[in-house]
């Protein structure tokens, strides 16, 4: 085969092994988008089984009996509220404001923090009560289900620091923006996923 | 043609992430207000709940993700309309089957 001269554009998106320093950004961010994608079907299949479980008690409590809407109310108030935060850290780091930048990811690290000790408190106490993981189907369901939700939004608050790390050393570099965009599409995911578990889980529940 | 720091992430304002707070601050209101006062019948309130969370699902990708029609996002909304094709498919698949086989079963009798 002959060698062919290939004009590279400005916003070139084919593979590219030799330079350095130089991310792609749009590639990195459709990646990761297409990860979230495939995050979607899990979640899927856990909203399904729940879903499918949803009336086998056996003879157990059930929701109606143990969640808290107030409760839950404050947790989702938690959630909403960090998906604003990050938007505001967001347009920080595109200001290469540093300290705006690191003093919303810290609002939006607390209120991640403050939504899973809830979470776990929730759990703690529901499990006291008498519905662990392994009382019936549906609590199975359930702690699979929002515990994977739980188990991601820790994730995102590891990442969170790691991230953090990684500015305090180098700045608002380009590789650290793009990632902070996916840390960024991640988040909102979550709240995204958020939103379906207090409708379907909480709110659903004790109707 | 994308640019390098445009390519499937556009950038926001202020003013839209204060609109996309208003918003899901709104439709998480009404649900749960809903929910808690009991006001309405099952039927009603399930279809609201529902359609709460949809309309909130689009606020969080308009307003935090930035989702739209640009050209530049084209695979990202692409591969976003098959992933909920395939969501619709396990999650609501997935109850219609084993609604018809409990039925079959006659559990319970």
């Amino acid at each position: 085969m002959s060698t062919i001269e290939i004009q590279h554009e400005a916003g070139y998106t084919g593979f590219v092994s030799e330079e350095h320093h130089h991310d792609y950004a749009g590639d990195t961010l459709l990646g990761f988008w297409i990860y979230i994608m495939s995050d979607c079907i899990l979640f899927a299949t856990l909203f399904a089984t729940y879903a499918v479980l949803s009336g086998s008690f056996a003879g157990g409590l059930t929701p109606a009996d143990l969640f808290d809407l107030n409760f839950v109310a404050v947790e989702t108030g938690l959630l909403l509220f960090s998906s604003f935060t990050f938007g505001m850290a967001m347009l920080g780091a595109q200001q290469k404001n540093m300290t705006q930048l690191l003093l919303w990811l810290g609002i939006t690290f607390a209120l991640g923090g403050g939504f899973l000790s809830m979470e776990l408190y929730e759990f703690y106490h529901f499990s006291h009560e008498g519905a662990g993981p392994t009382s019936s189907a549906y609590w199975s369901a359930f702690y699979a289900l929002v515990g994977t939700h739980g188990l991601h939004v820790f994730a995102g608050m590891f990442w969170m620091v790691i991230l953090v790390i990684h500015i305090l050393k180098d700045g608002i570099t380009a590789e650290n923006h793009t990632r902070l965009s996916c840390l960024s599409l991640f988040w909102h995911f979550l709240d995204i996923i958020w939103i379906c578990v207090f409708s379907m889980v909480y709110l659903m529940g004790v109707m | 043609m994308a640019t390098q720091t445009h390519g499937g992430a556009a950038h926001g304002s202020v003013k839209e992430y204060v609109w996309g707070l208003i918003w899901s601050i709104v439709l998480t209101a009404i649900p749960f207000a809903l929910v808690m006062s009991g006001s309405f019948s099952n039927g009603l309130t399930l279809a609201i709940i529902l359609l709460c969370a949809i309309a909130q699902v689009f606020v969080q990708l308009v307003f935090f993700l930035h989702m739209n029609g640009d050209s530049d996002q084209l695979w990202n909304t692409t591969s976003g309309v098959f992933i909920v094709l395939i969501v619709a498919i396990v999650v609501l698949g997935s109850i219609w089957i084993m609604q018809h086989l409990n039925h079959n079963m006659l559990m319970g009798h």
